[in-house]
């Protein structure tokens, strides 16, 4: 994570970061709304960030991480453009969400250890239930739901964001070169 | 055992007191499930086409409303997710299914226009091929008592004056003028309410054992954290009818003493915790919650929190660690949180469904309750059906309704993969999700409620129930679940911790084919282990679902370890693909598929595959058009 390189503007982060301390009245009491702000506002929760919400609450920086880490919604590293969220509840695992889930991987190269494609535009992410077990298996791309979902249908979902992006010649080409140092290593 | 008199009572409890609300309606389900398939283009299709045919419009509730007029409104999840989106016309009594924007203005024209039916758009029984046109005569809604579920595929979620119109906020305004914090308490234990988060614990002693605290400060939580993989009712109450719990945390507060509540909302449900604020923030706005509650002088704040997924937080002193800021890990008890919570303080914490029954028990008296249900296990729970059966959704039935009423009646018998009736496909229903166990064919007819279930390894845990059929591997389910309670295990207790990554382990063995005979053992022995030297109910349950699979299925456990054989296929370590010597003409289509070269043979003559070279991908068996490979 050391290597990203720092997409925002550091005054401007701590700036949202401040007002975000500010609307929670600075408690320690306060850390998981506080971080659920902060990474509603970067879609993740950079380091500098962490510890820098750790001097302001007055607390070590391990409690802060050790939320941080703790909950899955918490992501410590950035997603990409489109998340796609397969569940894996009961009832859409014994309505076969693993081949869907294996689909998507195969179609982004993909893995349980690297969620994220290199240009940044994908994440696959297992969630173990959305609770719309009644339309199982079911997938969440960018929080609009798609149930009784095929391999087949993953697949040409994930081709037709690729078409659109192609289409309106947007800036994944830039972060595909900003990040390329930052290959899956797994 | 069920009286239905007092189901009747109950269920059309406020609904004579909107008269003028006669006015034809088109309801809408806005739940999860059907507003991913669309439900608010159709919504949207629908203001557009009644407005095109000259007829008015209302999408507010309003007393003036005059017999042209269409009251067009959304309500929450009606429970039958897998039809959706759902339209109901009322008073007419139609329930249309599968409705696309293309469909509304026939609709439109059909219905609201010439009050005819449009049959196509019914649901079809898929046993009888009958076509049904409302609930009556649906036997997936015919056969439930939807008493909390009632109002939530009726009211519209974002209208507290319509709860209001149905009796909303009686029995909270009852609760504080009218009763002290003793009666309520007496009420509520008289009634038998227990908790439907799982443990079963009786609501009145709870509230009771926090009302004789002495101490300024007292919360009360609402647990509406539902981790259960395959459990959603908890998702529909708070999405449908947002202001019974907040009457239920009124009145529980009111109980013990507290002017603080709390909604803990799990994160993975956006809608849940947008309505819940918004009928928080409505019912500010009417003066029902604030400083002076229905004149009493006393004060009533409610907050709504959202949860950061972790599944222990469903634990109540693990809830309270996560609301203070803290991991969410579990603290032994006692002290309980009815004596020491929240900051400390005196604490009650209930389950969504449990507080949504609140208002009903004081409306109507503990007796017409107590009636419903088993002695032991009064009221109705909702269970959410899901997997392998026809009518997926959630079913509200009486406790000690037979396992077989639900899957069979009202769920429509058990389906195939493709999702086709499977006569006699039934192999097991889980339930209760990672905490519970399975039950089987035996237990068909088994009353399901509380004890009844405990006696035979399961539980009803929040309600989740997954059919499954015939082609599902037990040993997988039970891994399945294992790899979730680990995942989720907070780390505190050892056994839990470490004894979860082991049973994992040992199914991996058993479905990979490297077990021997003392794995079995060794999972019972260390299944048990974790159970007993574990501080919360994730640890002490999570060894539930393989202890119970082990329990029914011993043999498919048997077939895995010393026959290295899956009955289902569905372990593919164990699987040993091999082309019918008779059958293959010798096409080379699998040679073709075959991604490791493992397939060789002349053409027109029988094939063979290289047991070496096989990756077991079942690519051979997709290739074969005379299905000449077999055991795959």
């Amino acid at each position: 994570m050391a290597s990203m390189p720092i997409v925002v503007d550091r005054a401007e982060k701590f700036e949202k970061v401040v007002s975000i301390l500010n609307h929670h009245g600075r408690r320690p009491s306060g850390l998981i709304p506080i971080l659920q702000a902060i990474q509603h506002e970067y879609q993740y929760l950079p380091e500098e960030v962490l510890t820098y919400v750790a001097t302001s609450l007055d607390v070590p920086p391990a409690r802060v991480f050790g939320v941080a880490t703790f909950y899955a919604h918490f992501a410590l590293e950035p997603k990409g453009k489109h998340v796609i969220r397969i569940c894996d509840g009961t009832a859409c695992h014994v309505k076969q969400s693993i081949p869907v889930l294996n689909a998507l991987h195969a179609k982004l190269g993909t893995s349980e250890k690297c969620k994220t494609t290199p240009d940044m535009l994908f994440t696959i992410e297992t969630v173990a239930c959305l609770g719309a077990c009644g339309l199982a298996p079911v997938i969440v791309v960018d929080d609009q739901v798609y149930g009784q979902i095929t391999p087949e249908r993953a697949v040409a979902l994930v081709d037709e964001i690729k078409a659109q992006e192609a289409s309106t010649g947007n800036a994944s080409q830039d972060a595909a070169e900003q990040l390329s140092a930052e290959e899956c290593n797994d | 055992m069920t009286s239905t008199e007092a189901l009747t009572q109950i269920a059309g409890h406020g609904e004579g007191i909107s008269t003028h609300a006669q006015v034809r309606r088109v309801i809408i389900c806005a739940g999860t499930g059907c507003m991913a398939n669309g439900a608010m283009k159709v919504h949207e299709q629908f203001k557009r086409e009644i407005a095109a045919s000259g007829m008015q419009v209302i999408l507010e509730l309003r007393a003036e409303a005059t017999s042209d007029e269409i009251r067009l409104s959304k309500s929450g999840c009606q429970g039958f997710c897998q039809m959706g989106p759902l339209v109901s016309v009322v008073p007419d009594g139609i329930l249309y299914t599968k409705v696309r924007g293309e469909d509304v203005a026939e609709i439109v024209q059909q219905t609201l226009g010439a009050g005819q039916v449009v049959e196509r758009l019914l649901y079809k029984d898929p046993t009888t091929r009958k076509s049904c046109r409302g609930l009556e005569d649906n036997p997936f809604y015919a056969r439930q008592d939807r008493l909390v579920l009632h109002e939530c595929g009726f009211l519209d979620p974002e209208d507290i004056h319509e709860f209001m119109l149905h009796g909303g906020y009686q029995a909270a305004r009852k609760a504080f003028v009218e009763m002290s914090p003793e009666q309520i308490c007496k009420t509520i234990s008289e009634s038998g309410l227990r908790g439907r988060g799982g443990g079963g614990f009786p609501t009145g002693r709870k509230w009771e054992a926090a009302r004789i605290q002495n101490s300024a400060k007292k919360y009360v939580i609402c647990n509406g954290d539902e981790g259960d993989p395959g459990a959603f009712m908890n998702r529909s109450v708070m999405e449908g009818n947002p202001h019974s719990v907040i009457e239920g945390l009124m009145i529980a507060a009111r109980a013990i003493g507290a002017n603080e509540a709390l909604v803990y909302v799990r994160a993975e449900y956006p809608l849940a915790v947008e309505r819940m604020r918004r009928a928080v923030a409505d019912a500010e706005r009417e003066g029902i919650l604030g400083k002076n509650v229905f004149g009493t002088g006393l004060a009533m704040k409610c907050e709504v929190m959202e949860g950061a997924g972790a599944f222990v937080c469903g634990e109540e002193t693990a809830m309270i660690a996560s609301i203070e800021g803290q991991r969410g890990m579990p603290r032994p008890k006692p002290p309980f949180p009815a004596q020491s919570g929240l900051w400390g303080k005196p604490t009650i914490i209930n389950n969504v469904e449990t507080l949504a029954h609140v208002s009903r028990i004081l409306n109507l008296g503990p007796e017409v309750f107590k009636s419903i249900g088993t002695p032991d296990s009064p009221g109705t729970k909702t269970f959410a059906l899901t997997g392998h059966v026809s009518n997926t959704g959630l079913v509200e039935v009486p406790f000690g309704t037979p396992l077989r009423e639900i899957v069979y009646n009202i769920g429509g018998g058990i389906t195939d993969d493709g999702g086709k009736v499977w006569k006699d496909g039934f192999k097991a229903v889980q339930i209760g999700g990672p905490s519970g166990g399975c039950l089987t064919v035996d237990h068909l007819d088994l009353p399901l409620a509380y004890e009844s279930l405990r006696s035979v390894g399961a539980m009803v845990g929040s309600g989740g129930l997954v059919a499954m059929n015939q082609g599902t591997c037990m040993v997988s389910i039970a891994r399945f679940f294992m790899e979730f309670t680990q995942r989720e295990s907070c780390g505190k207790c050892v056994l839990c911790r470490e004894g979860t990554r082991q049973l994992l382990a040992l199914l991996d063995d058993v479905i990979e084919g490297r077990a021997d005979a003392g794995t079995l053992d060794l999972l019972d022995k260390l299944g048990r282990a974790v159970q007993v030297g574990s501080l919360c109910g994730l640890g002490k349950t999570a060894p539930n679902p393989v202890l119970s699979t082990m329990r029914y299925f011993r043999e498919e456990y048997e077939e895995h370890v010393f026959e290295k054989k899956c009955r289902t296929g569905r372990c593919k370590a164990l699987l040993s693909p091999e082309i019918n010597q008779v059958k293959c003409k010798g096409c080379g289509l699998c040679i073709k598929a075959c991604p490791t070269g493992a397939i060789t043979g002349e053409k027109k003559q029988p094939h063979q595959i290289n047991p070496e070279l096989c990756i077991k991908c079942g690519a051979c068996a997709t290739a074969c058009k005379i299905h000449a490979v077999e055991g795959i």
